[in-house]
This record gives C-alpha cells, sequence and structure tokens, in this order.
C-alpha cells in the first residue's frame, strides 16, 4: 500500500504538513509534561527548595528571632563558628556519635536479622521485640532510660551492684556521657535496620545457597561471604546511609537525658543549633550551624548516589 | 565417576509422605531421567542424592560409599538448577572459579586483599585460569568471561551454569528442570548439548524434568515416579512400549494414550463397547480399561464409529479427534498422510490391531494379553 502511494505525487507535499504536525506534538507533549510536573516542583520550591534558600540567606546575616531588622554581614558568622570552640566540640562529639552509633547498629541489625532469618521459631516474636524502640516515641524512651541510669535507683547500677561491680553516674560523667548516649542510639536504630535486612534476605533466593553448598561452601561464614553480604550489597549501602543521617541528626535524647552536659562532653550539632537558635535567639548564626550540617548531610547523600548507581545487580 | 544406590528412601515433611520408599540404582556413567508430573517428588529425590535434604529413613551411596550425614560439599556432584542458581554479582569467570576456589584455596586464601599476598594463591589462580579457559572454550563462553550472569540471555546462563558443574570434574551431575525456563526451540537444542555432553565426559547424569519430550530424547533409562512412588524404570522405548501402569502409559507419550473403558469376560476374552478385541487375559472376570496409542488407531475401517469433531493438522502429521458414542472423551488417532484427513463432521469407522492394546485392571496394573483369532477382523483383511 505504501509503495504504491509513494509512486503518486501528493507524498512530498504531504511530508512537510507532516512535519509540522510532528513538531508541534512534542510541544503540545511537553506542555502536558511540564503540567503534570508543577504542582509538585511548586511543592518542592515551597516546602524544601525555598526554606533552603531562606536558611542559607540567613547564615549571612545577624538577624535575631524577633528583631525588627537585620544587616548583611557576609561570612561573619562562619568566622565566628570557626573561631568557636563549642563548635568544634559539638562537630567532634557529632562526628564520634555517628562513627560509633552507624556501625554497631547496623552490624548489630544485620546480626539480628541472620539470626531471625536462620531460626524458624519465634520469628513474629523477635522481630515485634526489636522494632518496638523504632515505633515508640524517643523523648519518652528517653525518660525511661534517664531512670534505667540513674545513679542510685537505675537498674542498671542495680544490676552491676547485684553482681559486685562499682555503680557508675553513667550520664554524669564526662568520659560515659556520651558513650551512653551511643548505646541509646544503637538501641534505637537497631530494629529499623533489622527489618530492612529481613526483607533484604528474604529477596536471596534459596537456590543460591544450595548452589553454593554444593560448590563446596560448607560453613555458614564461607556461605554468607559468597552469597548472604554480597547480596545485601544495596540493602547495607542504603542502611548506612540511612543510619548516618539519622545519627547526624540526634537531638532528642541529649536534650532530655544531658542538655548537652556535663560540661559540653555530649554537646552536638543540632543540640548547639537549637541553643543558638532558640535559647539566645541568634538566628543567623543558628542558620549558619544547619549549613554545615546540611553539609554533612548532602555529602552522605552523595555517595549512598555514587555507590547505588555503580550496583548493578540483576538476576 | 560413580555408581548411586537408592534404598528404601522415604521422606516427609510433617504429616505428607513425599517419597514412600523408593529404590533405583543409577549406573557409573549412566544418564538417568527421573520424570513425573509436578509433586510427584522427583525434585526432592534430586536434592536427596545432592544432599540439600536429609531423607526421613533409608540409604543412599554413592561410589558404593553411603553418604548420610555427608555435607553436599563433600559428596563432590554437581547441581545445574531451574533458575541457574548463578551468583548475580560475580562475572561468568568468577562464577565458573567458585567450586575450584572453595576447593583449592583456604578461607585465608580467599580473603580480597590479606589473600592476594600469601603465595599459594598466585599458583593455584593461574591453575584455576587454564581449567576455566578449557571449559568456556568448549561451552563457547570465552567471549562473555568478563559479564555478569544479568547481562547474559537465558541459554548463555544455562551454559555459564552447566560450565560450573563441569570445571569441578564431579563424579555425577545432578539437573533439576535445568531447560524449563528456555523457548521452546533453545530448549531442542539444549537437549541435544546435554545429550552430547553426557556422551563425551562419559559420567554419571541424574536429569529431573517433568517434560516427558526430554527425558525420552536424552536419557538411557527413564525412571518414571508418580505420587512419591518410582512405578517404572526402564529404557524409553521399552517405557513407551510396555508401561506397567495406566499411569505411567498416560504420562508417556504425546499426545495422550488412549483409554477405552472394557471388560475382561469370565470366559477371558477382552470386550470393549460390546465388540470383542481378539484378545484374552488371564484372571477372572472384571471390568478393565484399554489403552491404545493414537498412532496405532487406524480410520477408515475397523468395528468402532466415531464423529471427527476436531482436526489438528501439523503439516507432516495430524491429529483426528473422534466423538465416539458411550465414551466421555474423544478417540485421538494420529494420521502420518495429511491428505487422507476426514472431513470435520463426517462419521468414520476406526479400529486397531489387538497387538496395539495395553489392557489394565481397576487399580490400574497391566494385565497381561495373549492375541486369540478375532473372526471379524480376520474376515475384513481377507476381503482387503
Amino acid at each position: 500500500m505504501s509503495d504504491v502511494a509513494s509512486t503518486l505525487g501528493p507524498i512530498p507535499l504531504a511530508r512537510p504538513a507532516s512535519t509540522a504536525l510532528a513538531r508541534r506534538r512534542p510541544r503540545l507533549r511537553n506542555a502536558a509534561a511540564y503540567g503534570l510536573v508543577g504542582p509538585a516542583f511548586v511543592l518542592m520550591l515551597l516546602m524544601l527548595l525555598g526554606p533552603l534558600a531562606g536558611v542559607i540567606a540567613l547564615s549571612f546575616t545577624d538577624y535575631q528571632l524577633g528583631a525588627p531588622s537585620f544587616a548583611w554581614i557576609g561570612l561573619v558568622n562562619y568566622q565566628e563558628m570557626v573561631a568557636d570552640k563549642v563548635f568544634w566540640i559539638s562537630l567532634t562529639n557529632t562526628l564520634t556519635y555517628v562513627v560509633i552509633v552507624v556501625p554497631g547498629a547496623v552490624g548489630l541489625g544485620l546480626g539480628v536479622a541472620l539470626l531471625i532469618q536462620s531460626g524458624a521459631g519465634l520469628r513474629g516474636f523477635y522481630r515485634t521485640v526489636y522494632f518496638l524502640p523504632v515505633m515508640a516515641t524517643l523523648i519518652a524512651m528517653a525518660i525511661v532510660w534517664e531512670f534505667m541510669l540513674h545513679p542510685q535507683f537505675g537498674l542498671v547500677n542495680g544490676l552491676l551492684r547485684s553482681v559486685g561491680l562499682p555503680a557508675h553516674s553513667w550520664l554524669q560523667d564526662r568520659d560515659t556521657a556520651l558513650l551512653s548516649l551511643c548505646v541509646i542510639g544503637i538501641w534505637q536504630a537497631l530494629g529499623f535496620n533489622m527489618v530492612l535486612f529481613l526483607a533484604g534476605l528474604v529477596s536471596i533466593p534459596k537456590s543460591l545457597y544450595d548452589a553454593a553448598e554444593i560448590d563446596g561452601a560448607g560453613s555458614a561464614w564461607s556461605r554468607f561471604r559468597l552469597v548472604t553480604w554480597p547480596l545485601l550489597g544495596p540493602v547495607t549501602v542504603f542502611v548506612v546511609v540511612i543510619t548516618g543521617i539519622r545519627s547526624f541528626q540526634v537531638f532528642d535524647t541529649v536534650h532530655v537525658l544531658t542538655k548537652g552536659g556535663p560540661s559540653k562532653s555530649t554537646d552536638v550539632l543540632i543540640h548547639t543549633m537549637y541553643m543558638e537558635g532558640f535559647e539566645f535567639f541568634r538566628s543567623g548564626y543558628a542558620a549558619a550551624l544547619t549549613v554545615v550540617f546540611l553539609v554533612f548531610v548532602l555529602a552522605l547523600t552523595l555517595v549512598k548516589a555514587r555507590l547505588a548507581a555503580r550496583q548493578v545487580h540483576t538476576s | 565417576m560413580a555408581r548411586i544406590e537408592l534404598n528404601a528412601i522415604r521422606k516427609s515433611f510433617d504429616t505428607t509422605d513425599v517419597l514412600k520408599g523408593v529404590d533405583l540404582a543409577i549406573e557409573d556413567g549412566e544418564f538417568v531421567s527421573l520424570v513425573g508430573p509436578s509433586g510427584c517428588g522427583k525434585s526432592t529425590l534430586l536434592r536427596i542424592i545432592a544432599g540439600l535434604e536429609q531423607q526421613s529413613t533409608g540409604e543412599v551411596r554413592i561410589g558404593g560409599r553411603p553418604v548420610d550425614g555427608v555435607r553436599p560439599s563433600q559428596r563432590n556432584l554437581a547441581m545445574v538448577f531451574q533458575s541457574y542458581a548463578l551468583y548475580p554479582h560475580l562475572s561468568v569467570y568468577d562464577n565458573i572459579a567458585v567450586p575450584l576456589r572453595m576447593k583449592r584455596l583456604s578461607t585465608l586464601e580467599r580473603m580480597p586483599v590479606l589473600g592476594r599476598l600469601l603465595p599459594n594463591r598466585h599458583r593455584v589462580e593461574r591453575e584455576i585460569r587454564g581449567e576455566i579457559e578449557r571449559v568456556t572454550d568448549q561451552l563457547e563462553l570465552s567471549a562473555f568471561l568478563k559479564r555478569k550472569p544479568g547481562q547474559l540471555s537465558g541459554g548463555q546462563r544455562q551454559r555459564v551454569a552447566v560450565g560450573r558443574a563441569i570445571v569441578r570434574q564431579p563424579v555425577a551431575f545432578l539437573f533439576d528442570e535445568p531447560l524449563s525456563n528456555l523457548d521452546a526451540k533453545l530448549r531442542v537444542h539444549m537437549r541435544a548439548e546435554i545429550a552430547q555432553l553426557h556422551r563425551r565426559l562419559g559420567t554419571t547424569f541424574v536429569y529431573v524434568t517433568h517434560d516427558q519430550a526430554e527425558a525420552m530424547t536424552m536419557s538411557g533409562r527413564i525412571a518414571v515416579m508418580i505420587g512419591g512412588e518410582l512405578v517404572q524404570v526402564g529404557r524409553p522405548a521399552e517405557v513407551y512400549d510396555d508401561p506397567r501402569d495406566i499411569r505411567v502409559a498416560e504420562f508417556v507419550g504425546s499426545p495422550k494414550i488412549n483409554v477405552f473403558p472394557g471388560h475382561l469376560r469370565a470366559d477371558g476374552q477382552v470386550e470393549m463397547l460390546g465388540h470383542p478385541l481378539g484378545l484374552a487375559g488371564s484372571g477372572l472376570a472384571r471390568p478393565c480399561r484399554a489403552g491404545v496409542r493414537p498412532e496405532r488407531i487406524e480410520l477408515g475401517a475397523g468395528a468402532f464409529c466415531g464423529a471427527v469433531v476436531h482436526v489438528e493438522n501439523m503439516g507432516a502429521e495430524a491429529f483426528v479427534h473422534l466423538g465416539v458414542d458411550g465414551l466421555a472423551t474423544p478417540v485421538l488417532a494420529r494420521i502420518g498422510d495429511v491428505r487422507l484427513l476426514p472431513p470435520l463432521g463426517s462419521r468414520t469407522r476406526f479400529g486397531f490391531a489387538p497387538d496395539a492394546v495395553r489392557l489394565f485392571d481397576a487399580a490400574g496394573k497391566r494385565i497381561e494379553t495373549r492375541l486369540v483369532a478375532a473372526p471379524q477382523r480376520a474376515r475384513e483383511v481377507a476381503v482387503v
């Protein structure tokens, strides 16, 4: 049919018309596409990008909460920050917290997931028990921990005393306050990581373990190295990044239990930010701290994006 | 190279008996197919041989040695899975290298960074490279060594799985429905390839399939399993021609065998739809079933009459479905010459030679028969 038509005259004439139509159609399609993307874009602009730009702008001012006016002061906030000992202490504390909580919560989460997955009985029970801290309000749980760690009548010291060990003022001692917060952080993040790892474990085909067993991976460790660990790779990257970001955001436990003390030993970035912004009303300086915090979170997100792109796992 | 013996293997999952006492001896270098409908326990039996599953009772011997309680990795068997079970994060080369590395390198030497510093690892890796290259040349995989399984086609993945099995030189190969995930054309091709592989290696092959055509075309012997029992073991032609159980007769052969209700009379004669078949069986008078393969049904003459309800013409052959009064399912006849097809809706006579009949009792067990003179049919022949 088309062969016949191409030998006839009208076709060359028809072609420009059809290309014009084709050119108009993508434009229509583009308009529709922008129309569909529009609402989400506007929302993102209003809720995410706008406030972000606002915070960055604020960090270059001397604005104080409630003040009628402000002045642009350039990088003064940042200079002050670099010179401030409290900032460095809280940054070091935050990084220490992240470095302890991330491996702890990821490693234990994986361990618990493997244990739950390997046993047949009481799976639902263990899953629920480990997931409870995730569902509970951390502020309320922090108060429970405060009682547990109380120097005089706390459960932890009670247990220590009952086995003949000396009691300790966990949250009041500079050396153990941050560590205690780390333990609470791990306790809280563990359940969430466990659920993610469990989902990852379930998606590993059973036949791969059979193949590994036949191929000579007789020990549980060699099967873990050959199958489980590499196939959990994408999940692990995600879990590490999520735990990292959440650890950077640590605030509730610090605020309830120590208020950054004793003598700044548990002061963390967001707590400093809160103090500067809402206790001392130095909004400009708090905004500068926020920008530093965002840089860290953004870096983690970029690392995740890069690793996720490299992982090519297809069945 | 090994003989595999299964003695009274039973397996129950909770209260369900999956295997009800299986005895089977697979000779060294033999190609045996375990065939049966899904859920008959054939894969479980294979997994018991491999050691991936523990039998409830009974004994497995490989090469004369009982292997109960021996780990799968110590049995030196290779297995090819239905899903291929390739490690998705490893390249083709590394996938094939896994069994060799597991066997020849210690846990420490397999470590990613530390292992490389150990002197033995270099030497072993060189050996392994040589062996892998030999196998991948045979299987025409050399061009894909660096690819991940996800970048390969189904047939190529299948070959990688076979390569991983060959490279370790196992005493026997176990195949668990390896062709089920391939398209029809490739399946026929791989059938020939696996049969050739068996001829070349001369190793024991145990092949599980639900496709009777695969079992018939590839194996030296087939073992038909139904409902957790081995119903018949024999050469493919023998099982096809001389089924000992009606379930075997129905499972083996495509299209399915025709089964007619019949009656064994007190005088020993067998009659079907009121006509004597020219056959005599032994034992008491009782109802029985007569099986006749579609290719043995002759159209145009005979004691029975049916209407053509459906015709399937494949070009080289055709299947004619005949509706017969008194029979619930149509009778199927295979016609070698498609030019002689009866028109749809026409009535035609049909019959079959007495020696085409396989007789089964009500429980499905085979009844031995002998030919007796059938006057009506003899006259017809004489007229012709």
